[in-house]
């Protein structure tokens, strides 16, 4: 027994604890990765729908607005287009949690030596690259819709999609947490996607909505995503001041326009919350 | 049949019988109103090959699940490598490898890949796993396809490819969930060699469940289990022994009345079993000229066997595995419902 208790450890490495949960977390995330470079077809798919609100419904519906003053209907829609991306990536990447649960692969995971937490972390930081990576392409796209390149703009943008990648990517993860079967989770996912991004105020401006549905889009989480995004490129943007402040309103509670801070806060809190009752319904054991 | 008597307390001394490797005392799962385990008590033995027989839905399965921490049991205890399966999940986990029954592989990676990220997750230094890597996929002969997506392997190859990852991690205990369930024969016969090849190798203590009869043999201890409760256990040979008496089956045309005139005029209690009148006696080869001298019932023919654990199995439950098999068609219900339950 002694000899074989040798053998184990030497086949172990030291630590524990958190360093165990750590690399688990690492290797989950890698096999979110690897799995996401070989799948071209994905890559390339989840941009079309993106390119086709950009493109073709901006377009035309650029060309039924009175021109207003140098800011191009798409630039207004470019932020919208950009939350789209990263939010419909993050949610369809938590589709792999349902997948893997489907085909057996869930249970290589379940019985190994490490929190189910760490596996959902995994996940989450996984679908967060991924879609961080998908809004990127996106990205720069800026100069075709009047969009500059500047190195401040760009590093605010990418940090924010960083952080609503992750808060979207754990809100589908606590959708998939209890599901069993992908067509259900395809369902549930379709239920949820087109409402939060029409609500959002990403292809127009919440204020148009009536009284009763903008109260709905304060409840909407992809609102707190989309509005730094596009105060941070109207902030770059040549264009009358007045056209710009229309377009651009930000988020109203009351009569408190909310700081761009705050709705960081926001979506932080938001994923935190998500991702501690992801990992809560995750982690029951029969 | 040594396996009882569990309530005593575990030895702890280097001197005498080993201390097991699995511990299990009155241990029951109840998913509803189905109660899928029923209070069974074993002990494995450090680098024994212990087997759970029975037909599907008998239990084996669940108990597996239990030992792996995949469930929880309704009550009774179980330890596995030291470790208590409720108090210390993780370090039975540590400590264990697993074969599922439904693949668990990915296989939209290549083997070489599954295999890294099952190293990685239990923290195989990085040093090591090259070394290791090369051995087990050596000694699974997949050392060719290491490089290919998993998807493009036939189910030989994928069951070869998860008993090589159960071992990636030198596990102490290796399960195996019916590892040769639905693969050819052939296939099975491989996967039998590498399986006793690697117990020489690693040292390991192997727990399998099945329900094939000559996978059992294999063995060099089993658990008879039915309707989630051990009925014996033993080696192959002492619990064969025990039956002792060797098995006649009749081929008759009318099953019906030989048993009849069994029961009347011989004293025996014979049952039909896959279309043939079968029973059990001492001495069948002295018994069976009488028999077709006196036995009024035309008989078309006769087949005396020696005991196996088919007859084991009869003798302590009163059915053949196979038969046990079609009965139990009823009960994959709740089998499928506690598959369900893993998987979350």
């Amino acid at each position: 027994m002694s000899t074989t208790a040798l053998a184990i450890g030497q086949v172990r490495e030291p630590g524990g604890g958190l360093r165990d949960e750590l690399a688990a977390i690492a290797v989950v995330w890698h096999r979110e990765l690897l799995r996401f470079a070989r799948n071209r077809l994905r890559m390339v798919t989840s941009l079309v729908q993106p390119l086709l609100f950009l493109f073709i419904l901006g377009s035309g519906l650029s060309s039924m607005l009175p021109s207003s003053g140098h800011v191009n209907f798409k630039t207004f829609m470019f932020p919208g287009i950009i939350a789209m991306t990263v939010f419909f990536t993050a949610l369809s990447s938590a589709l792999s949690i349902v997948w893997d649960r489907e085909f057996g692969f869930m249970r290589e995971m379940l019985v190994a030596p490490v929190h189910r937490g760490s596996i959902v972390l995994g996940k989450c930081a996984g679908g967060a690259t991924v879609a961080t990576l998908q809004g990127i392409v996106i990205l720069a796209l800026a100069g075709v819709v009047n969009v500059p390149y500047s190195g401040g703009l760009l590093l605010t943008l990418v940090g924010e999609m960083v952080l609503m990648a992750i808060s979207l990517t754990a809100l589908g993860l606590l959708l998939a947490s209890r599901m069993t079967q992908v067509e259900s989770f395809m369902a549930v996912m379709n239920f949820v996607m087109l409402p939060m991004f029409f609500l959002s105020g990403a292809i127009f401006p919440p204020k148009g909505l009536p009284a009763w549905l903008s109260v709905v889009t304060k409840f909407d989480p992809l609102t707190y995503a989309v509005d730094p995004v596009r105060r941070a490129v109207f902030a770059h943007v040549q264009g009358a001041a007045s056209v710009k402040q229309a377009l651009s309103a930000g988020v109203r509670w009351g009569h408190w326009t909310l700081p761009i801070s705050v709705e960081l806060a926001v979506i932080a809190a938001i994923g935190v919350v998500m991702l501690a009752l992801a990992m809560q319904q995750f982690g029951r054991t029969e | 049949m040594t396996v009882t008597g569990l309530h005593e307390p575990v030895r702890t001394d280097s001197g005498g019988e080993p201390e097991p490797v699995v511990s299990v005392a009155s241990l029951s799962k109840r998913f509803g109103d189905v109660e899928a385990v029923r209070g069974v008590s074993f002990r494995v033995a450090p680098g024994e090959a212990f087997a759970f027989l029975g037909p599907n839905g008998a239990g084996k399965s669940t108990t597996i699940s239990i030992l792996c921490t995949l469930l929880r049991p309704t009550s009774g205890q179980a330890a596995v490598a030291g470790f208590d399966v409720l108090e210390d999940p993780l370090g039975v986990r540590r400590h264990i490898g697993l074969v599922f029954q439904d693949p668990t592989l990915d296989d939209y990676l290549t083997a070489e890949e599954n295999l890294r990220f099952h190293a990685q997750l239990y923290r195989v230094p990085a040093s090591q796993i090259a070394r290791r890597l090369d051995e087990v996929l050596e000694m699974v002969e997949l050392t060719e396809r290491r490089h290919s997506l998993v998807r493009t392997f036939s189910g030989g190859m994928k069951r070869r490819l998860e008993i090589a990852r159960g071992l990636m991690h030198s596990p102490q205990v290796l399960f195996l969930d019916e590892p040769t369930v639905g693969l050819d024969p052939q296939t099975r016969a491989h996967i039998w060699s590498y399986i006793n090849e690697l117990r020489v190798r690693e040292h390991i203590t192997m727990f399998l469940t099945t329900h094939y009869m000559d996978e059992a043999e294999n063995c060099e201890r089993l658990a008879i289990i039915d309707h989630g409760e051990i009925v014996a256990t033993g080696t192959p040979e002492t619990l064969k022994q025990a039956v002792g008496k060797d098995r006649i089956e009749l081929h008759v045309d009318d099953p019906a009345e030989a048993i009849d005139e069994l029961r009347d005029e011989f004293g025996i209690e014979a049952r039909l079993s896959e279309g043939f009148v079968a029973f059990h006696v001492t001495g069948a080869e002295e018994f069976a000229p009488r028999l077709l001298t006196e036995l009024r019932t035309p008989t078309r023919s006769i087949r005396i066997a020696r005991p196996t654990l088919d007859d084991v199995f009869m003798a302590y439950t009163g059915r053949t595995i196979r038969d046990a098999e079609a009965s139990a068609s009823e009960r994959m219900h709740s089998r499928s419902m506690a598959r369900a339950r893993m998987r979350r």
